[in-house]
């Protein structure tokens, strides 16, 4: 099975400055600050917000790419956004689901994922370019290309074990984290 | 850019979708309603407005936030009965300091035919001050436009969340 904090690290190995980064409540929150940014925008709330904020910031942007990191339990919170984005059809937008079949917060009750919902083709319905199921190691490099570099919206969703990994927690002030992200993006307009 | 609608004579939108567009609105989040029904058509007839339709009123709330995260100021079009959709994610506005401003047409308060709207309807200024809005009433045409401008100014300009209710003795109320 495929290690969560490992699966990142090589989605995000040399990452390029035109990356933007969200990331949703929870272990993919952790995942992320495991390689903390300036370019990274952290919740710590909001569930089933993760992939609308990524919407409202790819349109925003739209030179720049887009990276939603979320889990299972938070992206099925806001699965309608899956259609919302279809609709709009953002070419620089991303989202890599770590799917590991449980809600990890809450003491690994099973999520919808572990009965059969197919994440990946819920997207494919909601009209994104591309959207993927990848369980092995040797799949991470082929879902990178995809995920940085094809025309969005494109989905990837990571099966990952259920076990824990050590938490790494980024700041919690959101008005610090947004004073940052915004420097990072627009300069001295941010 | 502006848009390519006709506003009918002496319509108090057309005075609001000027405000908008003073203020520098780019983005716009929708559920479709009634009231808003002419200013919506009118922002999707502006090449310049990047207009976005949910399934859900708290989509705008993080839509907005990704927004202003990236240097663009948005705005979300609802009815009272969405301001209820919304309220866990408004935490991410006091949250983070994230400038937000909702124009809302009201329901069950103005002659209002259907007893399911009246319970949201009459809680959602209730709703919107706890949650830590600045809330503004339209009740007359003639101020729809500097009462928009000026909440989106303070919206912007301190950082606050603020919403405009637009009354509905203002709207008129549903015809059935």
């Amino acid at each position: 099975m495929l290690l969560r904090r490992d699966a990142v690290v090589i989605l995000l190995a040399d990452r390029p400055p035109d990356l933007l980064t969200i990331a949703g409540l929870g272990s993919a929150t952790y995942d992320l600050a495991a390689g903390d940014d300036a370019r990274n925008f952290y919740l710590w709330g909001a569930m089933g917000g993760a992939l609308a904020l990524g919407l409202g910031l790819a349109r925003a942007q739209p030179s720049k790419r887009v990276l939603v990191l979320t889990g299972d339990g938070e992206l099925l919170m806001g699965l309608a956004s899956l259609a919302t984005v279809g609709v709009q059809a953002v070419q620089n937008l991303a989202v890599a689901v770590l799917d590991n079949e449980v809600y990890g917060e809450t003491g690994g009750q099973a999520s919808h994922t572990a009965h059969g919902i197919e994440l990946a083709a819920v997207a494919r319905a909601c009209r994104f370019r591309e959207a993927v199921t990848v369980r092995t190691p040797e799949a991470l490099g082929g879902l990178r290309d995809l995920l940085l570099h094809a025309p969005g919206p494109v989905l990837g969703v990571i099966k990952t074990a259920a076990s824990e990994v050590p938490r790494v927690l980024p700041e919690r002030d959101g008005h610090v984290l947004r004073r940052r992200f915004r420097r990072a993006v627009l300069g001295e307009r941010g | 850019m502006v848009s390519g609608f006709q506003f009918p004579a002496q319509d108090w939108r057309a005075d609001i979708y000027a405000a908008l567009k003073r203020q520098h609105i780019i983005q716009v989040g929708y559920v479709p309603d009634a009231g808003h029904a002419t200013l919506i058509q009118a922002l999707h007839a502006d090449p310049a407005m990047k207009v976005t339709v949910l399934t859900t009123e708290e989509e705008s709330v993080a839509l907005l936030a990704g927004a202003d995260l990236g240097g663009e100021r948005g705005v979300l079009l609802m009815q009272s009965s969405g301001v209820g959709n919304c309220v866990n994610m408004f935490a991410l506005l006091r949250s983070c300091g994230f400038p937000f401003i909702t124009l809302v047409t009201m329901r069950g308060e103005w002659a209002e035919f259907n007893p399911w709207q009246v319970p949201m309807g009459q809680s959602t200024p209730q709703t919107l001050e706890r949650a830590g809005f600045v809330v503004y009433r339209v009740e007359h045409a003639a101020e729809a436009g500097a009462v928009t401008e000026a909440a989106i100014r303070l919206a912007y300009d301190s950082a606050q969340p603020v919403a405009v209710l637009l009354s509905q003795r203002l709207i008129g109320a549903k015809a059935f």
